[in-house]
């Protein structure tokens, strides 16, 4: 599996160059959201705002209203929870093309309750115009600016940084309300999103060797997602479904996928892994995804749950299981 | 010194806000009235000579709401039609605290931006003239009235066309009341930081809040002092002295943004408000007699123009 850095960093600054409208603001977290190259290449399109995120939303759709598409960066909680009546109201209701690249989703920081967007899923579904994309990998970060200003409307983006691994093909760019289908079977089938989804697939690597039929599906757009896009593929599932996010069991993806299955006449168990309606505190990633079971092992347990056995995998069997870059079924693709 | 003669104009259209808004409020029982008698002189004055804005071609009629904006709304549009069609020289307006609505509907009215059967619209059912107007209402192009958003909104849009070299300013009209919200500051903080000049704001200091008088609810002397020391060109003036406020736009204020203080009396000319203990963010008429009043005054003021 490789693993890639500075992706966003990167991506941004080239992205710059082809589209001149774009204009960036940030509020003090300029280095921590990976918008030091494009400031330090495009000065003037660079609008530091200081830690003052209200005005920054309000400002940002007027710059949306003037032409420009305003990508806003600053860590997630500080967009939807300091600045949510701004965002509904200078952003939202105009329908107004401003991204808006929420960073530290879910556990992915040591900060604690401040600094961890659990909920942001929730609360941004619940706008409406708003679209809620949720990246898992390189070639989703590499590719969410295009699909982003593709979309015509404003856009909330939980974005990840620093180290990523690359599980999709840079071939295969992340699309609108595309689930992407990694497997399919008929005991089992996962919907995961966010950094989960690189844990289910060491989990269900290794239920496969022990003869377990798993599918898996990676979701990345929360809003608008269509369940029956891949009806066939959860239906399937004899045993239940599982999502996995990254993210409160309130409002997310497991409440999606559990208001659409009932829109849809499918009667699955469903199991909902991700925070239990609880915060969190400052620890490692790692240590947090054990603690509130959105790791593999966790992934495991509920599988063995679900099917009434135990397959005796561990935590090392897991660690050991190498994941290469997948390659979507093409019949999802054709969807 | 603005010339004799739109003073002049502007002292009807002054007269003729206050003579709507109370023809309004009769008929209805009701209305935001004060609002009118605070800031007929400074809406007759922003559109009556300080703002650069392109004219409408007949006075418009308002459309019907054509539902909230949407990627699939192709009806949709913004109220600004009503203050002329966007060019790279002229100005943009917004009204922040929109419970205004209705003193700026009747203003359009008296400039000859808005048919004065228009105001019959207000607040129907299915109708643009809504009571607190939204960016489809006449006259207004950005969604203001949760207050202290309309000056952020502004400064985004005044920043983009400083990007793109457009001369055209944006003016706002705010409450004083909404300088008791942090956003507010904010906002003075990023004009400030980015020399931004392209901004003029004329402040109803009327000293009401919804829940009364601010001295009771939250006081905020010395404004005067505390805009100046967040970076703005600040000028006070006699928020009813039509030549004052129009000088007041003159004022030099090269990398500033222009705060202009209206010091105004929320019962001008409708002296009836003096009677109902200070609570005049909404006034309702309870009973004949009052009515009486209102209708002595009305007759005083003498009829609309137009």
């Amino acid at each position: 599996m490789e693993i890639h850095s500075q992706v966003h960093a990167r991506n941004l600054k080239k992205f710059g160059e082809y589209r001149p409208e774009v204009v960036v603001l940030t509020a003090d977290l300029s280095e921590s959201c990976e918008t030091g190259y494009f400031r330090d290449t495009y000065r003037d399109r660079f609008i530091t705002c200081g830690v003052s995120e209200q005005n920054m939303m309000s400002i940002a759709g007027g710059l949306a209203r003037e032409g420009f598409i305003p990508f806003v960066h600053t860590f997630g909680v500080f967009i939807y929870r300091r600045a949510l009546d701004q965002i509904a109201m200078s952003i939202a209701y105009p329908n107004l093309p401003v991204k808006m690249f929420g960073f530290l989703p879910g556990i992915m920081t040591p900060g604690g309750a401040t600094h961890q967007a659990i909920e942001d899923v929730a609360v941004m579904r619940a706008l409406p115009n708003m679209t809620v994309l949720d990246v898992g990998d390189v070639t989703e970060v590499e590719s969410v600016l295009d699909l982003a200003v593709s979309i015509d409307g404003p856009v909330y983006v939980r974005m990840l940084r620093g180290e990523i691994p690359r599980l999709f093909p840079a071939t295969e760019p992340m699309r609108l309300d595309t689930p992407r289908v990694l497997a399919t079977g008929t005991d089992v089938v996962v919907l995961s999103s966010s950094i989960c989804t690189e844990e289910a697939l060491r989990a269900t690597a290794a239920l496969r060797a022990k003869g377990v039929s798993v599918g898996h599906v990676h979701v990345s757009t929360l809003k608008p997602f269509t369940l029956a896009k891949v009806a066939d593929v959860v239906g399937a599932a004899k045993h239940g479904i599982i999502t996995m996010e990254n993210h409160t069991v309130i409002g997310g993806l497991g409440t999606i996928v559990a208001e659409q299955l009932v829109e849809l006449g499918l009667r699955q168990r469903l199991v909902k892994l991700g925070l239990q309606d609880t915060f969190a505190h400052g620890a490692s990633r790692r240590y947090l995804a054990r603690e509130y079971r959105i790791d593999a092992i966790a992934l495991v347990e509920e599988v063995e749950t679900l099917l009434g056995t135990r397959f005796g995998i561990t935590e090392a069997d897991l660690a050991e299981v190498r994941i290469e870059a997948i390659h979507s079924s093409a019949k999802a693709e054709a969807l | 010194m603005p010339s004799a003669a739109l003073l002049e104009r502007n002292r009807i259209v002054a007269r003729g806000i206050r003579v709507r808004v109370l023809e309004h409020t009769l008929k209805n029982s009701g209305g935001y009235l004060s609002q009118a008698c605070s800031s007929a002189e400074i809406l007759a004055t922003l559109y009556g000579g300080v703002m650069n804005l392109a004219p409408v071609p007949k006075p418009l009629t308002p459309r019907p709401f054509a539902g909230v904006p949407s990627a699939g709304n192709t009806n949709y549009r913004l109220g600004n039609e009503f203050n002329g069609p966007h060019q790279r020289v002229s100005d943009r307006f917004i009204l922040s605290p929109t419970h205004y609505s209705l003193i700026l509907y009747a203003a359009l009215i008296e400039t000859g931006r808005m048919d004065p059967d228009g105001l019959a619209e207000f607040n129907r059912d299915g109708s643009s003239v809504e009571m607190i107007g939204a960016e489809h209402s006449p006259g207004m192009e950005v969604m203001t009235g949760s207050l202290g958003q309309g000056l952020s909104q502004g400064i985004g849009m005044a920043f983009g066309r400083r990007l793109k070299q457009e001369p055209g300013k944006t003016w706002l009209l705010m409450s004083d009341g909404e300088f008791q919200i942090g956003m507010v500051w904010e906002a003075f903080q990023f004009m400030s930081h980015y020399g931004m000049d392209g901004i003029g704001v004329y402040v109803d200091v009327n000293r009401q809040q919804c829940d009364g008088a601010m001295s009771s609810v939250m006081g905020l002397a010395p404004l005067a002092d505390k805009l100046a020391s967040f970076g703005a060109e600040v000028v006070s003036v006699d928020g009813h002295d039509l030549a004052a406020l129009h000088d007041a736009a003159l004022t030099p204020h090269a990398g500033k943004p222009l705060v202009v203080l209206c010091e105004t009396d929320p019962c001008r000319e409708v002296p009836e408000l003096r009677n109902l203990g200070g609570k005049l963010h909404y006034v309702r008429i309870k009973n004949e007699v009052e009515r009486g009043r209102y209708e002595a005054i009305l007759a005083t003021l003498g009829q609309a123009v137009g």
